[in-house]
């Protein structure tokens, strides 16, 4: 749940990037951290092991300005993809207002991908959150890798696999090189700012 | 316990409060989370410079951490959450499922004093926040 200073007139709204291990979340943030360098006033918090993976989250907050004199907080977290480590991922996703879904288009995670998200469902309704209902947007990563002859799935199968209950919006997008990093970001926080309203009113 | 929304009044009454019970008192910073690592209100003495929107999320994390490793050995909770340094120490305690105090002190504070006046700063935080609901 966003928490609203009504005294310093603060919004802080907590966005989690889900998704299959080594899928991107955490580039999508050093991506982030990279480019909008001159909103962000802390340093990226990462929380990893030796190996540089993902321990507990990645954590990068910054500010995205005013709405109705309201400053806007941006918390953005990772969640660690590796299968063995749900009870922190839990653990992030508490309070959550918004998601990003990273799932990896790389024909070989196709499984993996479903497998993360039906945990996804899961782990949100055991917060009494629903998957259908929070604000949730889906980024088909490294689809650069094409390129590089490595087989891709196509976006029918993905959408098919992926979004076809939930018809929520969807990025193809390359954490690496930034392509639609920033698209997916400012639909997940436009879409979660006006879901927050709608529960205000 | 909606802790959603807090009027601006009872935010002022509890930042009063935590200035009197605890900054005076000689604790650096003081802050009330949220478990989501959401900052509900921060106040120090003017001199400690901590990124404590940073802080928050990893402390929501560590406390969460400790919370999820008490039920894994059939304790309720661990109560006492102290992290002790050289200079500066951290002491973390519960308000209720939804959030926590945390004050960060230096060594001219002993943690029996600072525990006693947390626990009583703590009443007067329910005691406000249960007054409009």
């Amino acid at each position: 749940m966003s928490f609203i200073n009504l005294k310093d007139k603060v919004v802080q709204v907590k966005i989690v990037y889900y998704g299959p291990g080594r899928g991107g979340k955490t580039t999508n943030l050093e991506y982030i951290n990279r480019t909008y360098r001159k909103q962000i006033l802390s340093e990226m918090v990462s929380l990893k092991t030796h190996g540089d993976r993902t321990l507990f989250f990645d954590f990068l907050p910054f500010d995205m300005g005013q709405i109705k004199g309201y400053h806007i907080k941006i918390q953005l977290y990772t969640v660690p993809g590796q299968v063995k480590y749900n009870a922190t991922r839990k653990l992030v996703l508490r309070g959550v207002d918004g998601i990003v879904f990273v799932a990896d288009a790389m024909e070989k995670q196709r499984e993996k991908n479903i497998r993360s998200l039906n945990q996804l469902h899961e782990n949100l309704q055991s917060y009494n959150e629903s998957i259908f209902k929070i604000p949730l947007v889906m980024q088909y990563n490294k689809v650069d890798l094409k390129e590089h002859g490595i087989p891709i799935l196509p976006i029918e199968v993905l959408q098919k696999d992926l979004n076809s209950r939930l018809q929520v919006p969807y990025f193809e997008a390359s954490a690496l090189t930034g392509y639609n990093v920033a698209a997916t970001l400012k639909k997940i926080i436009s879409s979660t700012v006006v879901s927050i309203q709608k529960k205000l009113l | 316990m909606n802790y959603g929304i807090v009027s601006q009044e009872q935010l002022e009454q509890i930042d009063v409060m935590l200035t009197e019970k605890l900054i005076k008192l000689g604790v650096d910073c003081v802050m009330i989370i949220d478990m989501a690592g959401n900052i509900i209100t921060a106040r120090d003495n003017g001199e400690s410079k901590y990124d404590v929107y940073s802080f928050a999320a990893l402390a929501a994390g560590n406390f969460a951490t400790v919370d999820a490793m008490a039920k894994l050995v059939g304790e309720q909770e661990f109560s006492l959450l102290f992290h002790k340094g050289q200079d500066s120490n951290i002491h973390f305690s519960k308000i209720d499922d939804e959030l926590l105090l945390i004050s960060m002190f230096g060594k001219d504070i002993s943690l029996g004093f600072l525990r006693l006046n947390v626990v009583d700063a703590i009443e007067k935080i329910r005691k406000i926040w249960n007054k409009k609901q």
